[in-house]
């Protein structure tokens, strides 16, 4: 027996090997086990979650710059730090999900690469501004909360790494959306002009939110084999319209309404329905003519060139300091 | 016009890049500093929890050398006080055991019962057994 690598490389498998590996790949998934990044898994398997797995990194990376563009302007030293810890988790989160996609063989080099070339996508949420402070509340309580909706059922995941990033996001998560909720609260209970600029916030990021969730089920091609891979485990409306339901309740506390006069229960269905969805815009902002997509990509090439030389001056005190050990040693 | 979410003073003048918002030093700013360049290899990271518990992998990070990877696992994995000792371990150091020899690797535990205390019966009703 050979001593393994822990990370995953595909090496040249003879077909008997593959048809093996197949087999107990099906095993696996039939009893709703994990695959780990040493199992033999079907390239398809291999691609679908290299790309959901990096666009859900680099969409926790972007997601950093609506809320640090509003860290100088947030309105006490309270907010300020619980937006700081916020971003900081953003930042957290994308490296846990870097982490999970590199043990597919792929480098974070080239995400990173990817993302600043323009050539990888993300959650097109992120391009929309957060005009004023009312939308920190708007993005904490909606985005927030609708991905959570979203991540919680990707803790069961059928890709181990994958599943267990998505456990210590999911429980980060939850304060994001709280806060998010109480600065609406705060707003909504404050004067005329705070509460109209908080339904204003709610306003604007409804719809955006519940996009998040991905096109409708009967134009999402590739949402049925995700779900037979034990990858997605509800389809994208199924998840739209318990976040609708959601949403419904806790609007009330706020004191607020949410700008959608066809949110009802369906009582054949036993489901939440709303409004239709501009999925034209959706498909624009995804393909980069959304609001922000050039201020985003933007920030974040300047962030990576900025950062330059703190990296080049890590390395080189790395290779100072592994030098010098070397020279004692041989002495 | 196209809008957007910036502050009109993007810039912070005399603030060096890559240097923290917060007072505090230690604290790097978020995101870029921890790519990986070619230089930085890939480390393991293991947790203790708690006195008298076994440090737990909890993931895994880039650093150049292992005074980084320490700060930055403990930046990255214990921001709500989730441990209180951590480990890192470059992650070419580890050797596996190969998935696919299961079956002879791990030998079988069948007919091996008598290894776990359930298997003795007659010890029913004795005390302090």
């Amino acid at each position: 027996m050979a001593a393994q690598n822990l990370q995953s490389v595909p090496a040249e498998l003879t077909p008997e090997e593959d048809a093996a590996g197949q087999a107990h790949f099906d095993r696996i998934i039939a009893e709703d086990s994990r695959i780990e990044p040493r199992d033999w898994m079907p390239a398809a398997y291999r691609k679908t979650l290299l790309r959901q797995i990096s666009q859900h990194a680099h969409s926790e990376i972007i997601g950093m710059q609506p809320e640090a563009n509003w860290i100088t302007r947030a309105p006490s030293l309270k907010r300020k730090a619980i937006l700081m810890a916020k971003v900081q988790d953003e930042a957290g989160h994308g490296l846990y999900l870097y982490s999970a996609a590199e043990t597919l063989g792929q480098t974070r080099d080239k995400m990173m690469d990817d993302l600043i070339a323009g050539k990888a996508r993300y959650s097109s949420i992120f391009n929309y501004p957060a005009l004023s402070w009312a939308d920190m509340g708007a993005i904490g309580w909606l985005v927030d909360g609708a991905a959570i909706c979203n991540q919680v059922p990707l803790c069961r995941a059928s890709y181990g790494p994958y599943g267990r990033a998505m456990v210590r996001i999911c429980k980060e998560e939850s304060f994001h959306q709280r806060q998010g909720f109480e600065i609406l609260l705060e707003l909504s209970n404050g004067t005329p002009e705070q509460k109209q600029m908080a339904q204003d916030a709610v306003n604007r990021w409804y719809a955006p939110a519940l996009m998040m969730f991905g096109p409708p089920d009967d134009d999402s091609p590739n949402s049925k084999q995700s779900m037979a891979w034990n990858i997605k485990r509800f389809s994208n409306d199924e998840l739209r319209s318990r976040f609708v339901g959601m949403m419904v309740e806790q609007v009330r506390v706020l004191g607020l309404t949410l700008p959608d006069d066809q949110v009802r229960f369906n009582e054949d269905t036993k489901k939440w329905e709303h409004g239709p969805l501009d999925w034209h815009e959706f498909q624009e902002v995804l393909a980069g003519r959304g609001p922000c997509n050039a201020q985003r990509l933007e920030r974040r090439r300047a962030a990576h060139d900025d950062g330059a030389w703190v990296r080049e001056a890590a390395a080189a005190y790395a290779a100072k300091q592994s030098a010098k050990q070397q020279k004692e040693y041989a002495a | 016009m196209i809008p957007t979410d910036s502050p009109t003073s993007q810039a912070r003048p005399g603030t060096p890049v890559g240097v923290a918002p917060a007072g505090n030093p230690e604290m790097p700013a978020p995101a870029p500093e921890h790519h990986d360049r070619s230089a930085w290899g890939l480390w393991e990271v293991f947790v203790r929890s708690s006195r008298g518990l076994s440090h737990v992998h909890a993931g895994s990070l880039h650093a150049p050398d292992a005074a980084m990877a320490l700060r930055n696992a403990r930046d990255l994995y214990t921001r709500r006080n989730e441990g209180v000792s951590i480990w890192v371990v470059p992650a070419d150091a580890i050797a596996a055991s190969d998935p696919d020899s299961k079956g002879s690797f791990f030998e079988s535990p069948q007919g091996k019962d008598y290894r776990h205390a359930t298997y003795y019966t007659k010890s029913e009703g004795v005390k302090h057994l």
